[in-house]
């Protein structure tokens, strides 16, 4: 008996030997997907309020039909559009800007007192003011997602040039290197990895901020899908809006990441 | 006040007519004050061409500050350099290997070593056939692609030097660039450097702690005194080149040049730890 005992506790441990990382990606599928069964069965079986919470299969049906009608690829593409252009029409200033305040002490001490003093504001209040100056087109949408995107790319690389070793800057001036030349060589890829960083929290906060705009006099985009839905109490559909708008995050990140190896070779 | 002293201060680096007979560097009565804190008081000193030219002193003496005005990276209170440039030339007046890490981690090791020439939009043949040259030379041909990260600290080192190099200028300025290396590496990088040198005999100033080091590389040793940084003492050494700087340690002239600046020297370490010690200055 005890031999046996024995035998049993020297059992070689190779199936977890190989699994540290494996497991960890299995349980990482596995519990949403437990989620939603669970989900599911509490739905069908009537112990959670279908009213608020549709079955996940309902949900589902819903998502294929809207996609089967072009509705849903319609507010995606409207979203997506307006987060494109406000992305670049408040990251490209912010870059810009955020780089020259990094490299230059006066142009610091102007826009620093601006930038502080407005970056606390919630983006989400301006949302009247913007409708105010830009109406209820496609500028008042890009605005609100340039705004959010302006505060930390500008912030991120103003701190990147910042931190950037000045060793590397007088390198560029021991070797006679321009005011462009310093620009283009040693502050933008010296503070790429912050700004990076920044553009991700811009991303994410546009994503927000388009969400809330669309549900404010708009006639398209995943927001006023939403709002739509809670208007006519489809709830399916306000789930819909959700699940697309999260996975557009989940993608948008992916991709950032992806650019970012591509952009930040040097990074380990 | 400060301001008329500092538009005294001239640094020139004009084309001289006669070069052959004039020195290289010419530093008249060089001084830099920052407020009340003297750095650097009334150095003057010719450098000939093609020198190598050491300057020892202890830390804090000011031999760094020395380095960055001719360097074009401060500027000075009072007196000035004189550069002698050869007639027509087209290179730049100075490049320098800075102390610790200055390669650019986010370049590849030959676009670091391209750094000067591209700055100076040299053409394309010539750069491939420079930094080429000085990438082989210094033995990271084969990392050519890669990043400083990949690398070793004698290899980003050697990056370093092969940048200057390349850049192909009248002087280098060479500010402790082996102090962060082991020993071992250290001995390794001396000899390249040698070597290097010996192709085209750029003139070269060269600032470190080491007397070791100051003795096997230097023509000339320039001893500084502690604050604020005064020329105390010019030795000349005798040893012949091409040197090997395994060998040299066997060289009794060599054991007596490098006790000599040592007794020179260990003075004024002396006195600066007393200063040092009497500002309550820990370091």
């Amino acid at each position: 008996m005890s031999a046996h005992i024995e035998a049993d506790t020297v059992r070689p441990t190779r199936s977890w030997k190989l699994s540290e990382n494996t497991r960890d990606r299995v349980i990482s599928v596995a519990s949403p997907v437990l989620l939603l069964l669970v989900w599911e069965i509490a739905a069908r079986t009537g112990l959670i309020d279908t009213r608020f919470f549709p079955a996940p299969s309902s949900i589902f049906e819903t998502l294929v039909t809207l996609s089967s009608t072009g509705e849903l690829w319609q507010h995606t593409a409207a979203s997506l559009q307006r987060l494109f252009i406000g992305f670049l029409v408040g990251g490209i200033p912010a870059l810009i800007l955020g780089i020259i305040m990094g490299l230059s002490r006066p142009v610091r001490a102007i826009f620093d007192p601006l930038i502080s003093a407005t970056y606390p504001i919630p983006k989400s209040s301006i949302l009247p003011l913007a409708l105010l100056i830009f109406g209820l087109g496609e500028g008042s949408k890009i605005f609100m997602v340039a705004v959010g995107v302006f505060f930390p790319v500008a912030i991120n690389a103003t701190a990147g040039v910042r931190e950037i070793n000045k060793i590397y800057l007088d390198v560029g001036r021991n070797f006679k290197a321009s005011r462009w030349d310093t620009f283009r060589t040693i502050a933008l890829p010296g503070a790429l990895p912050v700004i990076m960083t920044g553009i991700k929290l811009g991303v994410g906060m546009g994503l927000v901020l388009i969400a809330i705009a669309e549900m404010m006099g708009a006639k398209s985009g995943l927001g006023y899908m939403i709002w739509a839905a809670w208007e006519t109490f489809s709830v399916e559909q306000m789930y819909v809006g959700l699940f697309v708008i999260a996975i557009i995050g989940f993608v948008l990140t992916l991709v950032l990441n992806e650019i970012e190896k591509r952009l930040v070779p040097w990074k380990r | 006040m400060i301001q008329a002293l500092a538009k005294k201060a001239t640094v020139r680096d004009d084309v001289a007519t006669e070069s052959q007979e004039r020195p290289a560097i010419r530093i008249k009565g060089l001084s830099k004050r920052f407020g009340s804190f003297t750095a650097v008081d009334n150095v003057t000193i010719d450098i000939a061409r093609g020198e190598f030219f050491m300057i020892v002193g202890p830390s804090g003496c000011g031999k760094t500050t020395l380095l960055r005005i001719l360097a074009g990276l401060e500027a000075p209170t009072d007196g000035s350099i004189d550069v002698s440039v050869e007639a027509g030339s087209q290179r730049p007046v100075n490049s320098m290997v800075f102390q610790g890490d200055s390669i650019f981690p986010w370049m590849t090791v030959w676009d670091n070593a391209a750094y000067g020439l591209k700055m100076r939009r040299a053409p394309q043949a010539q750069i491939k056939e420079v930094v080429g040259h000085y990438l082989d030379r210094t033995g990271l041909l084969k990392f050519a692609d890669a990043y400083p990260h990949q690398l070793s600290g004698g290899m980003k080192q050697r990056v370093s030097i092969a940048r200057a190099f390349a850049n192909d200028p009248e002087i280098l300025l060479m500010d402790e660039p082996f102090s962060a290396l082991d020993a071992q590496n250290k001995l390794l990088l001396q000899e390249e450097l040698l070597r290097i040198w010996e192709e085209n005999k750029k003139t070269v100033l060269f600032i470190t702690h080491d007397v070791d080091e100051a003795v096997k590389l230097g023509d000339r040793i320039m001893v500084m005194t502690a604050q604020p940084g005064r020329v105390k003492t010019v030795v000349p050494v005798s040893l012949a080149r091409p040197r090997d700087v395994l060998e040299l340690q066997q060289n009794p002239e060599f054991g007596k040049l490098v006790h000599q600046i040592w007794s020179s020297l260990r003075e004024e370490v002396q006195r600066a730890r007393e200063l040092d010690e009497a500002k309550g200055v820990r370091k």
